[in-house]
């Protein structure tokens, strides 16, 4: 090979990198393992790590323990949908662009919008695009009201990410676990570009979105609603509400939990805003022959297009996540999908009663739920926690970094994987463990 | 897909088996009552009025009502659509769509991995905090810079963590910088980042060579540029020998000096971005360390840093602490960055992508690494000099000098003594069981090819490919509407893209 191209070594190749910033020296790394030892390895690490497999857990926050159906691992592993890139050629990539229609399509009808994109990173990113929309929007207006009860990863990602675009965060408290209306209606103004809501918020409450969306739209912002996509299952979709602009973490429906990810963010939108979305979208279109087919569209929009000019940077986002996602979609189905939120309703209803009853326990609001709920404890919440660890369960999330005011919160959030055995060992465990520990 | 003949010009050849097979959406296999979901039994008491009728759905979403075979047998069907890499040669240049080894799919979904809540305590997250540990400490080492980032996730983001650190760098030390420069050839990316990122992008030209223009490099780095973003080599496949001069004038206009990873592929064990003097690099391990690309992601785009953008990078970091006890040392998230730009995503970043590019880090070792990207080397210049052999006279390299892990093909003759584009090229392509290689980029090159073979090819393979390429130009030579009809063979032929545009139908309407 290197007498086809003229060199007499390998060196030769390399001769443009200059003498003075050659390493000149292997890496400092390990030599090269066979297969079976890097899986010994691994399988080592993975073994020090307590799972879902491994404890009854309740924690949710925003990534949750469903089950994912086995026909989800097993349409993923096939190699046409694992390994090709970004669908550049269509005529050979209908079945990746067929998926993303199918997707959008699905998101669209979750979150009532028209306008849905094939997958953005995960949720706190997805938020921060949606502000970056809505200062392309009303580039002029510079106030961004955003709810405490906003998820604290999106809040922090969404002041990170916005630092260059002249817009201030101002934050609207809460009021018995939900966004304050008066407080709101007081902050807004012809200044502000857009309000950030979530629905369910952190806290598990259902906010009154009647209450929110009407005066932020009066004054000319936008609304932009992080949403769980299970919960829409049963909860009135944001786009009834007049929301602009739906976004959220999209693990719940059929991606592992993964520590964290890869699973994907969504991103749905009133129509006027679908030429500032960020990220592919796939559309429908025929062929020269007249065949129906599928092509990525609307790529004015898009970096490789635009350059600076472009409504966002993202290229490689999360298709084989969203496509988990389309898959759990459709393994649930229009009744199941229904079924499970009533499920989570019930049994997160009955985890809440039985966790309220407890001596040391008390509700943190009052609120409607659906899947996640908060408790104040009257004891160390982190000597809790561990208390219940070392009996097998996991309950909850301690709010006290994000939320100095509620310094021994605990947020418990169901799935259908707990059953009420399993609630009513989490109510003994924890009382227990609250009896216990060193009152706060 | 199969390779079959080509079509004689002005002809139609008889429908394919994938042609007659017509796209039909899960919406519209769906039938009242069909379901594969059984719930779990209601095992508490029902009660009433949980959720006031004002928040409730009043119908249910449209989702699809079909059984699992249905589901099975669907998905099934569409990714027979779908060309994949581990069919066949996939050259898309700056995508460097190496092998995805199996090993990688198994350690990812171990439960340990694949079931861990990314908010479990540090204690008992231990395998993962290490793991995560480890990789920043590899990729360190690789990039040449002392600390590492993992949380960003794809190569935009870690362009845009690299921005915004740049940003909190310079206001630290009291200066508002507005400009950032990239080259011409860059990413789009790139520049789209820089404005996200609230800066002005300034284009600096490209000589003669394929460098950057140090003239007009130099003209532009005045006290108001806050970075030079650098791809290096560059998306033209050229190491720029001019780098310690590039890097001298960055600096001593006292901007910083960003390196777009997606080309690490060419230059591992050889030379690193810290050597070059790089202040922030990105990495893409669905690039060089080999995630599966998934049809459009996932990836994950870490970022290396020099001691002086250490105090920026994001929160949380996973930091090695050594016990007082002599207990061995654990793993933590460290939190308290008082000078953190902040978060950029939820949790910890994409831990099944770290899991995968760490298993290849760890099977591959310190010479396994330089020998991908020499060997990637090696095949990129092998395949150059054989497409110069067959097509040289129409498809000529844009710059005719050593290459390194991909090169640029320019089109143009081709197109005025053949009368077929680049996009008739790539599109005849398909009918031959071949990916093409990136088309219309970079820029500034007339009809571009960017052409990526990656170390995963053999001399067959490559051949095998030239020899095509040749073939096309042959048949164009005699019948320019065969490739401009291309192509034939494929699940759907040439498809109406501006049409999709002016009229999007991007949901199904139910």
């Amino acid at each position: 090979m290197l007498a086809a191209i003229g060199a007499d070594s390998i060196d030769d190749l390399f001769a443009d990198v200059p003498e003075g910033v050659r390493l000149g020296r292997p890496l400092e790394l390990p030599a090269g393992k066979p297969e079976q030892e890097v899986y010994g390895y691994l399988r080592d690490l993975a073994a020090l790590n307590v799972s879902a497999e491994d404890e009854i857990s309740f924690v949710g926050a925003g990534m949750y323990d469903h089950y994912v159906p086995a026909l989800i691992d097993s349409i993923l592993a096939r190699s046409e949908f694992l390994t090709p890139y970004t669908p550049y050629q269509p005529e050979i990539s209908q079945g990746g662009l067929q998926v993303m229609f199918e997707y959008q399509t699905a998101i669209s009808e979750l979150t009532g919008l028209p306008v849905s994109n094939a997958s953005v990173y995960e949720g706190p990113s997805a938020v921060a695009a949606a502000g970056y929309l809505a200062k392309l929007h009303q580039p002029a207006r510079s106030r961004f009201l955003v709810s405490r009860a906003l998820h604290p990863h999106s809040r922090e990602t969404l002041a990170t990410t916005s630092v260059g675009w002249g817009t201030a965060i101002e934050e609207i408290p809460l009021a018995d676990g939900v966004t304050d209306a008066g407080a709101l209606a007081d902050a807004l103004d012809d200044d502000v570009s857009a309000v950030f809501l979530q629905y369910p918020n952190f806290l598990g409450a259902v906010e009154d979105l009647d209450a929110l969306v009407p005066a932020a739209r009066e004054s000319g912002a936008l609304v932009i609603a992080q949403c769980d996509p299970l919960a829409l299952g049963i909860l009135r979709p944001p786009g009834d509400f007049g929301v602009d602009v739906a976004v959220g973490e999209g693990q719940t429906l059929g991606n592992r939990l993964d520590f964290g990810g890869p699973s994907f963010g969504f991103f749905a939108a009133q129509q006027a805003h679908v030429r500032r979305m960020p990220g592919r979208i796939a559309g429908e279109t025929a062929d020269v022959d007249g065949r129906r087919g599928f092509v990525l569209t609307l790529q004015t929009r898009e970096q490789h297009i635009r350059r600076e000019k472009a409504t966002h940077n993202i290229c490689t986002a999360q298709a084989l996540n969203a496509l988990a996602g389309m898959l759990y979609l459709s393994w649930l189905g229009r009744a199941g999908l229904v079924e499970l939120g009533e499920l989570m309703l019930q049994r997160t209803a009955y985890a809440r009663d039985a966790l309220a009853a407890i001596e040391g326990v008390e509700p943190l609001h009052s609120q409607p739920v659906v899947r996640e709920f908060a408790v104040a404890l009257d004891a160390d919440v982190d000597a809790v926690i561990e208390r219940c660890a070392a009996d097998g369960v996991n309950p909850g999330f301690p709010l006290g970094r994000e939320y100095p005011e509620h310094g021994n919160g605990l947020l418990v959030a169901l799935t259908e994987q707990r059953s009420k055995a399993d609630i009513d060992r989490l109510a003994s465990t924890l009382q227990a463990a609250v009896r216990e520990a060193v009152p706060a | 897909m199969s390779a079959e003949p080509a079509a004689p010009a002005g002809t139609r050849l008889s429908e394919t088996a994938q042609q007659r097979d017509r796209a039909v959406t899960i919406y519209e296999r769906s039938h009242p009552g069909r379901r594969a979901f059984v719930a779990p039994e209601l095992d508490v008491p029902r009660r009433e009025g949980l959720l006031p009728e004002r928040f409730r759905r009043s119908e249910p979403a449209r989702l699809p009502e079909v059984a699992e075979p249905e589901i099975v047998r669907h998905y099934n069907r569409l990714s027979k659509r779908n060309f994949d890499l581990d069919t066949g040669f996939y050259p898309l240049g700056s995508c460097t769509m190496k092998h995805n080894p199996k090993l990688h799919e198994r350690v990812a979904a171990l439960p340990g991995n694949a079931r861990l809540h990314p908010l479990q305590h540090p204690r008992r997250a231990q395998g993962a905090l290490r793991l995560m540990w480890e990789l920043q400490s590899a990729l360190a080492e690789i990039a040449g810079l002392p600390h590492v980032s993992l949380q960003p996730s794809a190569g935009s983001h870690g362009e845009l963590a690299g921005v915004l650190l740049t940003r909190a760098y310079h206001e630290d030390r009291g200066e508002r910088r507005t400009k950032v420069l990239t080259p011409d050839t860059a990413h789009g990316t790139n520049p789209a980042t820089v404005t996200m990122a609230g800066f002005e992008v300034v284009k600096v030209g490209t000589d003669d060579r394929g460098g950057v223009d140090l003239d007009d490099l130099a003209a532009k780095a005045g006290d108001d540029v806050a970075c030079l973003m650098l791809t290096n080599p560059n998306t033209l496949g050229l190491f720029d020998p001019a780098i310690e001069e590039i890097e001298r004038i960055v600096h001593d206009a006292g901007a910083t000096l960003y390196y777009d990873g997606a080309n690490l592929n060419a230059v591992m064990g050889r030379t690193r971005p810290g050597d070059m003097g790089f202040d922030i690099v990105h990495f893409n391990l669905h690039k060089t360390f080999t995630q599966p690309h998934g049809g459009g992601g996932p990836g994950a785009g870490p970022i290396a840093v020099s001691e002086r953008i250490e105090p920026f990078i994001p929160r949380p970091q996973v930091v090695r602490r050594e016990s007082d006890d002599g207990a061995g040392p654990t793993f933590a998230l460290d939190h308290d960055r008082p000078k953190s730009i902040g978060r950029l995503r939820g949790f910890q970043g994409n831990y099944g992508v770290f899991v995968r590019s760490y298993a290849y880090i760890l099977s591959l070792g310190s010479d396994g690494l330089q020998e991908a990207s020499e060997t990637a080397v090696l095949n990129a210049n092998y395949l150059m000099a054989r497409l110069r052999e067959t097509v040289g006279e129409h498809l000529p390299p844009a710059y005719d000098r050593t290459c390194m892990h991909e090169f640029v093909l320019t089109g143009g003759p081709m197109k005025n003594a053949l009368g077929i584009r680049t996009l008739d090229l790539a599109k005849r392509l398909l009918d031959h069981g071949f990916h093409p290689p990136t088309v219309y980029f970079p820029l500034l090159v007339d009809e571009a090819l960017l052409i990526e073979p990656t170390e995963t090819e053999t001399r067959e393979t490559l051949d095998a490919f030239a020899e095509i390429v040749g073939e096309i130009l042959a048949e164009a030579a005699g019948d320019p509407a065969a490739a401009r009809n291309a192509p034939y063979t494929t699940p759907v032929r040439r498809l109406d893209e501006a049409g999709a545009a002016k009229r999007p139908v991007i949901r199904q309407p139910l």
